[in-house]
């Protein structure tokens, strides 16, 4: 552990120090953020209405609308010439928000991502490759100063110049890789056309976030890259990456809860669902200065363990997230997220990872195509059988999802690779 | 004594067809024969070229799925019911016949049937025991 006294905190101790932070964040956002003033009043509230942890359920909800709404700084509760640094999300899910960071945050921001990369087997010692987007993008910048700050050493590759990533990973000896999964396994296809063998390479862990992926995807990252992959969260928001981290029991992600309350929420009605049922997961930044959140509504979908952790941190932990509500297509009733279909795909020897789901409307009814790339191993110039594996992934889906789809065979490489977050849904329907 | 084809997995998108030949073509390979078999959505083209091993290289490197498989040339001769005299005797060993197509030599007197069977090699000698001329490859290749 990096910082064990905290990392490994007495649960009561943590509430206790989680209660003192939320009033103070509250207080903040009161005095600080016309935004939060008015949303307090209006609900007939102020920060000395918390007396327990369990108040902050009386709160609102903050939602990335907001955000948007009183873009660009509206939500900072201190004026920019106390802002050090700027990211913009990512716009995956539509405009950009922005988020302002102090002095303070950043230091904060740094110790938690150090904490992190202790937890996916970082040590001063380490090489790491940090393979994220620098940039606008939280993840590049944000396992920056977290490597800096455990005192590894940081290349600051960047994402993209696949052909360069594996170069500086054979000639530099990286031993720890920070990307993208979905660029891991990028990475790892482009190896193989190299004719390089991962395991003739110093790589010994890979921490890997900012999209959904299976624990089967997982397996199969860790088998291709001759690794041990950890899921990292976060979101710019609510800090960046490092919100939490997976350790070697790989049985959820601690959230570090000295700088975030969780809560899961029934994502419809907005009740607050107990520790251990699935529901949206919601966030209160706890010592955030720049941009403090009350109740930040994140889309994704997990459910919290409060149980003790074999590897002794004592941080809640939330368990892998399956998908974002945004995400979640709905097929004829049945709720699919992209990272099923994955673990399907993942579970079927000789499919390649590079599939694209296309939902139509026809006729009033929705049908899910499932392409996937044909790989060498699959190719038999029977046109039998061809559509033995179209069979096969169909029925593996059907059963899985309970929900028919329509597999389509397509040509290598013919499906976009992404250097970020992988694009896997069109959805064409018109409703 | 069996030949090699080239099996290329192809999109039913307009054009892939012409990339496959074209490619060929710039790197000076001949096609002797082709078949393609397809679906609505995709389709497999197969070939006969005089450098199997090099059209594998070429199509691979440009990206397509192409694969090696193992077939048998045999001659048939140019008239009626030539084609079930050469059958025969696979449907008599019990053999399953995948596909085959066939095309015609230069001189054009007799035709070149391309088989392919999970059994290859048993095949050739049925064929040969029939009394037909089983093909070698660099006879074909170079025809």
């Amino acid at each position: 552990m990096y910082n064990p006294e905290i990392e490994a905190m007495d649960r009561e101790e943590i509430a206790g120090l989680q209660l003192e932070r939320l009033k103070e964040t509250v207080k903040r956002c009161e005095e600080k953020v016309p935004f939060y003033r008015k949303r307090l009043r209006d609900a007939g509230l102020s920060w000395k209405d918390i007396n327990t942890l369990d108040d902050v359920e009386k709160l609102p909800f903050t939602t990335k609308e907001d955000l948007r709404d009183n873009y660009p700084f509206g939500m900072f509760a201190v004026p920019i010439r106390d802002i050090i640094r700027i990211h913009e999300s990512s716009g995956a899910t539509g405009q950009p928000t922005v988020v302002g960071y102090t002095v303070k945050d950043i230091d904060v921001w740094s110790e938690l991502m150090a904490r992190s990369i202790v937890a996916g087997m970082g040590e001063k010692s380490d090489i790491i490759q940090v393979a994220y987007g620098y940039g606008l993008f939280t993840g590049g910048l944000g396992f920056h100063y977290g490597v800096e700050r455990l005192g590894a050493s940081a290349i600051p590759i960047s994402c993209g110049n696949t052909k360069r990533q594996i170069r500086v990973m054979v000639d530099l000896g990286t031993t720890i890789l920070c990307c993208t999964p979905s660029y891991a396994l990028f990475i790892a296809e482009t190896a193989a056309e190299m004719g390089v063998d991962f395991k003739q390479l110093k790589l010994k862990s890979g921490i890997f976030g900012a999209e959904p992926w299976s624990d089967q995807m997982r397996d199969k990252v860790e088998r291709v890259l001759n690794l041990s992959a950890f899921d990292v969260y976060g979101l710019s928001e609510v800090m960046g990456p490092g919100v939490s981290i997976e350790c070697e029991q790989k049985n959820g992600l601690h959230i570090f809860e000295d700088a975030f309350l969780a809560e899961t929420i029934n994502p419809e009605t907005g009740d607050r669902l107990p520790t251990g049922e699935q529901g949206e997961l919601v966030f209160t930044t706890l010592n955030k200065e720049g941009l403090p959140l009350i109740r930040y509504r994140t889309k994704d979908i997990t459910a919290l363990d409060d149980t003790p952790c074999g590897c002794g941190r004592t941080h809640v932990r939330m368990r892998k997230v399956r998908g974002r509500t945004d995400d979640m297509l709905i097929i004829r009733g049945v709720n699919v997220f992209p990272s099923q279909i994955d673990a399907v795909l993942m579970e079927i020897e000789g499919v390649p990872p590079h599939y694209q789901l296309i939902v139509e409307r026809e006729a009033g009814l929705d049908i899910l195509e499932v392409q996937i790339e044909l790989s060498d191993e699959m190719f038999s110039d029977r046109i039998r059988g061809l559509e033995e594996w179209q069979e096969v992934i169909r029925d593996e889906i059907q059963s899985y999802l309970g929900i028919g789809v329509k597999v389509i065979l397509v040509e290598p490489r013919s499906i976009a690779r992404s250097e970020g977050k992988a694009l896997r849904v069109i959805d064409n329907r018109e409703v | 004594m069996t030949v090699k084809q080239v099996s290329v997995f192809l999109e039913n998108k307009s054009g892939r067809l012409l990339d496959v030949t074209r490619r060929l073509g710039e790197a000076g390979v001949n096609v002797r024969a082709m078949c393609v078999a397809d679906t609505s959505e995709f389709g497999v083209v197969r070939l006969i070229a005089d450098d199997p091993d090099k059209a594998r290289d070429i199509l691979r490197e440009h990206g397509f799925i192409v694969k090696e498989t193992t077939v048998i040339a045999v001659e048939v001769e140019d008239r009626p019911g030539g084609l079930s005299e050469i059958i025969k005797p696979l449907v008599d060993q019990e053999m399953n016949i995948e596909y085959l197509y066939c095309f015609l030599e230069k001189s054009g007197k007799n035709a070149v049937m391309i088989i392919r069977v999970e059994e290859a090699e048993q095949a050739v000698g049925a064929l040969k025991v029939a009394g037909f001329r089983v093909i070698p490859e660099d006879e074909l290749y170079s025809m």
